[in-house]
């Protein structure tokens, strides 16, 4: 089973408050190191089978059409979701 | 007159916006948002509310709804539809309207009542004002705050399709001061406050907001 990630960023233009508002709690917790935040989001989307081009096409499609608004975000990748990460995705984290 | 109302799983504001309807003389019409079909009306409103929980982007998913499939393209032909709040959203997210609505810059929902400047009477919907008319309505938002290039909002400015602007202090950093536009030919208009809340003495600021309803009837009999 293949997985198809999409990720969508608020246009730099468009003021961002969900990342203003993480970064001053950022500064609050004493991580200063981070001069600027902005939020955006992740899409994980499910194929059978490994992705194909057709996958990933219709991905871009989708991404350009509903999975974000072309005014206010970009669609910054479509991409193939390698083994490696769902790995990691799947191991427990270590306490 | 019959003027259809569009329910959306999460919308809120669908009774009050009926109830101005039938104050202003014109017959409410519940609207489903899975049953594609307008059922004759002459106009429509998408009210205020949280269509489909605002997940992903406000407007976004109802957008895709059934009803909005025949919407669309009745609206294009020239049916009257104003879009209040949420349904502003669903009618930029449907490119109904140019332009997107983001989240208030001062990151609060923000419930108050503001005072609008009606820049357009050319509009289905504002044809009953005069111009530079000032009027009394209810705001409440978390994503009120209308952003486009400043290519697209000087095109709305020079074409006359600012509807209304915010007077006063900016109350959610919408560029220009926008709180409502219109398509090019004026049969779709969208609005971030409330004139539904406005409609009848006792029960909101004011009753400024019933010449929002009574314009799309005269301009039905126009028409």
């Amino acid at each position: 089973m293949g997985t198809v990630i999409v990720d969508v960023m608020p246009k730099h233009e468009i003021l961002d408050p969900q990342g203003q508002a993480v970064a001053g709690a950022l500064v609050r917790m004493g991580a200063a190191a981070f001069t600027e935040v902005r939020q955006g989001k992740r899409f994980a989307l499910q194929v059978e089978g490994e992705v194909t081009q057709e996958h990933l096409d219709a991905a871009r499609q989708a991404a350009m059409t509903l999975l974000s608004n072309p005014v206010i975000e970009d669609v910054v990748s479509v991409r193939a979701q390698q083994a490696s990460e769902r790995l990691q995705a799947h191991q427990e984290p270590s306490a | 007159m019959k003027v259809g109302v569009v329910t959306f799983p999460g919308s809120l504001d669908d009774h009050d916006a009926r109830r101005a309807v039938d104050l202003a003389g014109a017959e409410p019409v519940r609207l489903w948002h899975a049953e594609a079909d307008l059922l004759g009306v002459d106009a429509v409103i998408l009210p205020g509310g949280f269509s489909y929980g605002d997940y992903l982007r406000a407007g976004a998913i109802a957008r895709f709804s059934p009803v909005m499939d025949v919407l669309i393209p009745a609206a294009q032909g020239g049916l009257p539809v104003l879009g209040i709040c949420n349904g502003f959203q669903v009618l930029c997210e449907s490119h109904l309207l140019p332009g997107a609505l983001v989240r208030n810059d001062h990151q609060q929902f923000q419930c108050r009542d503001q005072q609008l400047r009606v820049e357009s009477t050319r509009t289905a919907w504002t044809s009953g004002f005069s111009a530079g008319e000032q009027v009394l309505v209810a705001l409440k938002n978390g994503e009120g705050a209308y952003v486009a290039e400043d290519r697209t909002l000087d095109e709305l400015e020079d074409q006359g399709r600012v509807v209304a602007r915010y007077v006063g202090p900016n109350p959610n950093g919408s560029r220009r001061a926008i709180a409502g536009v219109s398509n090019a030919r004026g049969n779709v208009v969208g609005l971030m406050p409330h004139p539904e809340h406005a409609v009848e003495a006792g029960y909101g600021p004011s009753v400024d907001g019933l010449t929002f309803f009574t314009s799309v009837l005269r301009s039905a009999v126009s028409a």
